[in-house]
C-alpha cells in the first residue's frame, strides 16, 4: 500500500478511527529535512505497511490539525493508536534510528 | 581486489556534490555517502540562495542542492543516502564503514563532510527542541506567526534567519553578545531597517524556560553581569558550526578548531606533517574563512582534479612495475 495524504477534513476518520497505528508526518514543501525523511519513510512504508499506515500532512494547507497538535517544527513525525498520539519523533533521522523509534509498532 | 574502488566521496552539499560530478566526468565512478539526514548539506536548510553564479533571479537553496545531485548522478556517481561511521585513512586501500556496518575500499577518498550547527550548550536545550528551540527557521518560522521570537547570533545566518522569520513572527529580537553585528554590511542594513527587529546587544543565554514548549529566556549582560527575562516562545539558534571533523580528528591534522589542514593550495589533508596520499578534503570541512557554497563547489572540483592526478600516477606506477 502506498503513503496516504490526510486533510484537515479527512484526518478524523483517517488518523483518529484508524484500527491500525498511524504514523502522520508533518511536512511541507519548503523544509528541507522533511525532503531527507520522505523516501526513507517510503521505505517503511513499502515493508511494514500491514503494521502501520503512513500518512503525510501538508502543514500548509492543512493548518488546524498541526495547530490542533502543537506541532512548531518539522519534520515532527506523530504515531496514533486509537485515536491518541502514542509517540513522536521531531526532527529528521537516519533510516536506522527511525527503525528503532518506531520498533514497537512495526 | 576487485571490490577496491576509485574513489569514494564522503559528505554532499555543494563540494561533495561537485567532487562527484568531475570525479565521475572523469571516469572515476565514484561512491558517494551523502549522509542519511544531511543530504545535500547546510543548503538544504537555506530559503533563496542569491549569490551562486549564474541564477540572477537567485534559486532555492534545496533545489540547487537537487540540480547539483542530478547533475553528480547523470555522469554516474553512485550516490547512497547513508551515513559513514568509521574510516581508515592510512592504509594504501581506505576503508569506508557505512551506517549498516558494511565495509568500503577504495584508493582515495575526498572528504566533505561540512559542518554541523553549534548549540548553546544549556541544560533545557535538548529537552525544548522541537518544542520552541530550534536551529531551521525555514523549517519551523510558519509555526509562529504572530508570536514574539528570538534569534542568537549575529553573523549572516543569524540575520537571515531573523529576517526570514520577520514574515511570520510579531517581533523578533536577535540576542547578540557584542554591541554591533557581525554580519556583511548588506545583511546588517537590511536587519537595522526593519520594524519587525528589536536588538538585544551585549547579551547571551543563560537559561530557556517552559514547561511543555518555550516561554521565555534568561539574558545575561556581558558587561555587567546582570540578568533579565524576555518572554519569546520561540528560540532560533544560529551561533555558528562545527566542522565534522570527529570520525577523522585521530588520522588527520586538525587545527584548534577542528578544521582539517590542506597542503597549501591543494586539497591534500595533511597528517603528522606530511601529505596523506590519497586523502583529500573539501568545502567547509576544510574552510573557515569563506564558506560560501560556490567556495565549497570549487574545492570540491580541485578536490575531484587532485585525485584524478593521484589515481593516474598510481596506476601510472603499477603498469611501470609489471
Amino acid at each position: 500500500m502506498a503513503l496516504i495524504t490526510v486533510t484537515d477534513a479527512s484526518f478524523a476518520d483517517d488518523v483518529l478511527m484508524s484500527d491500525k497505528p498511524v504514523l502522520v508526518d508533518y511536512w511541507a514543501v519548503w523544509c528541507g529535512p522533511c525532503r531527507m525523511i520522505a523516501p526513507i519513510l517510503e521505505e517503511i512504508d513499502a515493508t511494514h505497511s500491514d503494521k502501520i499506515t503512513i500518512a503525510k500532512l501538508n502543514v500548509d494547507e492543512n493548518p488546524r490539525i498541526a495547530s490542533d497538535y502543537g506541532i512548531v517544527s518539522i519534520p515532527t513525525l506523530n504515531v496514533f493508536q486509537g485515536g491518541k498520539v502514542v509517540k513522536q519523533i521531531i526532527g529528521a533521522k537516519p533510516k536506522a534510528a527511525l527503525l528503532k523509534d518506531l520498533a514497537e509498532y512495526l | 581486489m576487485s571490490d577496491v574502488r576509485d574513489l569514494i566521496i564522503v559528505g554532499s552539499g555543494p563540494s561533495g556534490y561537485t567532487a562527484a560530478i568531475y570525479a565521475a566526468r572523469a571516469a572515476l565512478r565514484p561512491l558517494v555517502f551523502e549522509g542519511a539526514v544531511t543530504a545535500g548539506g547546510a543548503l538544504m536548510n537555506t530559503t533563496e540562495v542569491e549569490n551562486f553564479p549564474g541564477f540572477p533571479q537567485g534559486i532555492m537553496g534545496p533545489e540547487l542542492m537537487d540540480n547539483l545531485r542530478g547533475q553528480a548522478e547523470r555522469f554516474g556517481a553512485e550516490l547512497v543516502t547513508d551515513d559513514v561511521t568509521a574510516m581508515s585513512l592510512s592504509g594504501e586501500i581506505k576503508v569506508i564503514v557505512d551506517g549498516e556496518g558494511k565495509e568500503h575500499r577504495a584508493h582515495a577518498v575526498i572528504l566533505a563532510m561540512g559542518s554541523g550547527y553549534r548549540e548553546l550548550g544549556l541544560p533545557d536545550e535538548k529537552r525544548l527542541s522541537g518544542h520552541g528551540v530550534s536551529w531551521c527557521a525555514t523549517c519551523d518560522g510558519f509555526f509562529f506567526r504572530g508570536q514574539d521570537i528570538a534569534v542568537v547570533g549575529g553573523g549572516d545566518s543569524a540575520i537571515e534567519e531573523a529576517l526570514f522569520l520577520t514574515k511570520f513572527a510579531e517581533t523578533v529580537t536577535i540576542i547578540h553578545r557584542r554591541d554591533e553585528l557581525r554580519a556583511s554590511r548588506i545583511m546588517a542594513e537590511r536587519a537595522l531597517a526593519n520594524p519587525k527587529l528589536r536588538f538585544a546587544w551585549n547579551s547571551t543565554v543563560t537559561a530557556i524556560h517552559g514547561t511543555d514548549k518555550v516561554s521565555s529566556v534568561t539574558l545575561a549582560d556581558v558587561a555587567t553581569g546582570q540578568e533579565r527575562e524576555l518572554a519569546v516562545t520561540g528560540l532560533f539558534i544560529a551561533i555558528g558550526h562545527d566542522p565534522r571533523s570527529e570520525l577523522v580528528a585521530d588520522q588527520v591534522q586538525t587545527d584548534e578548531s577542528g578544521y582539517v589542514l590542506v597542503e597549501g593550495r591543494t586539497t591534500q589533508v595533511l597528517s603528522g606533517g606530511t601529505v596523506l596520499p590519497g586523502v583529500f578534503a573539501a568545502g567547509d570541512l576544510v574552510d573557515h574563512t569563506y564558506r560560501q557554497a560556490i567556495t565549497a563547489a570549487g574545492t570540491g572540483c580541485a578536490a575531484a582534479l587532485d585525485a584524478e592526478r593521484f589515481l593516474a600516477v598510481r596506476e601510472h606506477a603499477l603498469s611501470a612495475t609489471v
